[in-house]
């Protein structure tokens, strides 16, 4: 155990290293950062709960994709019974017309990249 | 010798101790970016009472669609209405209805002496929706399928693989794969109908987005000669039925089997 002094300071470095991120959040004032996103101003409800959507978002996208796609399915009934259309453009941005506040600021924070939009259209970038 | 395995082992361990430190900065450390709020709301189409059929079809009178000169009407509404790309050159082409020579299009069934307008003029040709379509049979991945309720050959984006087998099984060159992303190729974005990208094949569709809100294929409705006829075949009192009642109608390489569901009135 002739290198015990250097394994050991080779061992703090590298905790202090791994662990810089967090020191670094702490140092700014943002170690309990959450995301705040962007809701909209007039409508309170979404299609389903709101802790449905935050948990399950996607698999209601999947399901509405494949009843749109492969079944040719229009709309979609909403936790309050009303017909909504299953539209990621209309449906989903007619209410969060932000999706930058919105899907991109908890999608990177998550650190998820979906590519709904390499094909679905945002109208705000078409211009 | 450079490098001896000792030195190596540290300088990896190095590198492996700078990539672990490296990982969680992403996770930790994102911030907000905010961009300016430009609201517009996407022009929005009625939602209507889908068109009803069992077996849709199409008619196409090419007399009344030649009179009209140079008339590009249903390809423009088409590439319009579905984000189509326009490539200059011609091998990235994407194609869901476009205009061809009779020579091209019925190869079988045409003679050097046929009818002046037939031989110079081009005619508008669109996927078949074949009664029994080739490409579906080699589709790997169930990307398209025919629909058992009304027999459009469809088209499912999310899972094309692009391996371009349909292209191959297509004996009308129905299909195009995207070599490249469309998306700056498109004159204006349509916000109604998605893009695609690149890799996946596409088609037309029969305009089947528009049949389910009570709208007929956006060739037909912008066929200004009225060339362009759509209904459903298993309904005996349809337009589509009257005309191929009344008038000699062809369909494209017939002799393949595939059953083709576009008519053409000669």
């Amino acid at each position: 155990m002739r290198d015990k002094g250097r394994i050991i300071i080779g061992l703090v470095i590298f905790l202090i290293l791994i662990t810089f991120p967090v020191w670094y959040n702490v140092a700014r004032g943002k170690a309990g950062y959450v995301p705040q996103l962007e809701k909209p101003a007039t409508v309170k409800q979404c299609v389903r709960d709101t802790s449905f959507m935050k948990a399950h978002h996607m698999d209601l996208l999947d399901e509405w994709r494949d009843r749109v796609v492969r079944k040719g399915e229009v709309m979609d009934i909403d936790m309050a019974g009303k017909p909504v259309e299953m539209s990621l453009t209309r449906t989903c941005l007619g209410c969060h017309h932000n999706r930058e506040a919105f899907c991109n600021r908890c999608h990177s924070y998550m650190d998820v990249s979906p590519y709904c939009w390499d094909c679905h259209v945002d109208p705000k970038e078409t211009k | 010798m450079g490098i001896d395995r000792r030195k190596f082992i540290k300088a990896s361990g190095l590198a492996a101790l700078g990539l672990a430190g490296l990982a969680p900065v992403k996770l930790f450390g994102t911030e907000d970016s905010t961009q300016a709020v430009s609201d517009s709301v996407s022009s929005r189409k009625e939602i209507g009472k889908p068109l009803e059929g069992k077996r849709w079809a199409m008619v196409i009178d090419i007399n009344k669609c030649l009179r009209e000169e140079n008339c590009t009407a249903c390809v423009t509404a088409c590439h319009t209405a579905h984000n189509i790309p326009h490539f200059d050159n011609s091998k990235d082409e994407i194609k869901w209805i476009w205009k061809e020579t009779f020579h091209n299009a019925f190869p079988e069934q045409e003679h050097e002496h046929l009818k002046d307008h037939l031989l110079e003029k081009q005619l508008p040709l669109l996927c078949n929706h074949c009664d029994n379509p080739p490409c579906v049979k080699v589709c790997p991945t169930e990307a398209t399928w025919k629909r058992e309720r009304d027999g459009i050959v469809m088209m499912d984006w999310h899972r094309c693989i692009g391996c371009r087998y349909c292209m191959a099984a297509c004996p009308y060159g129905s299909r195009s794969f995207n070599w490249r992303d469309p998306r700056p190729f498109i004159d204006r974005i349509n916000p109604d109908f998605p893009t695609r990208t690149r890799g996946v094949v596409e088609k037309c569709t029969l305009c089947e987005e528009r049949l389910r809100i009570g709208q007929l294929p956006a060739c037909v409705e912008a066929c200004k000669a009225h060339a362009m006829v759509f209904g459903d075949l298993e309904d005996p009192d349809s337009e589509v039925r009257a005309l191929l009642r009344e008038n000699f109608t062809i369909r494209r390489k017939p002799s393949l089997g595939t059953h083709p569901e576009i008519y053409y009135i000669v």
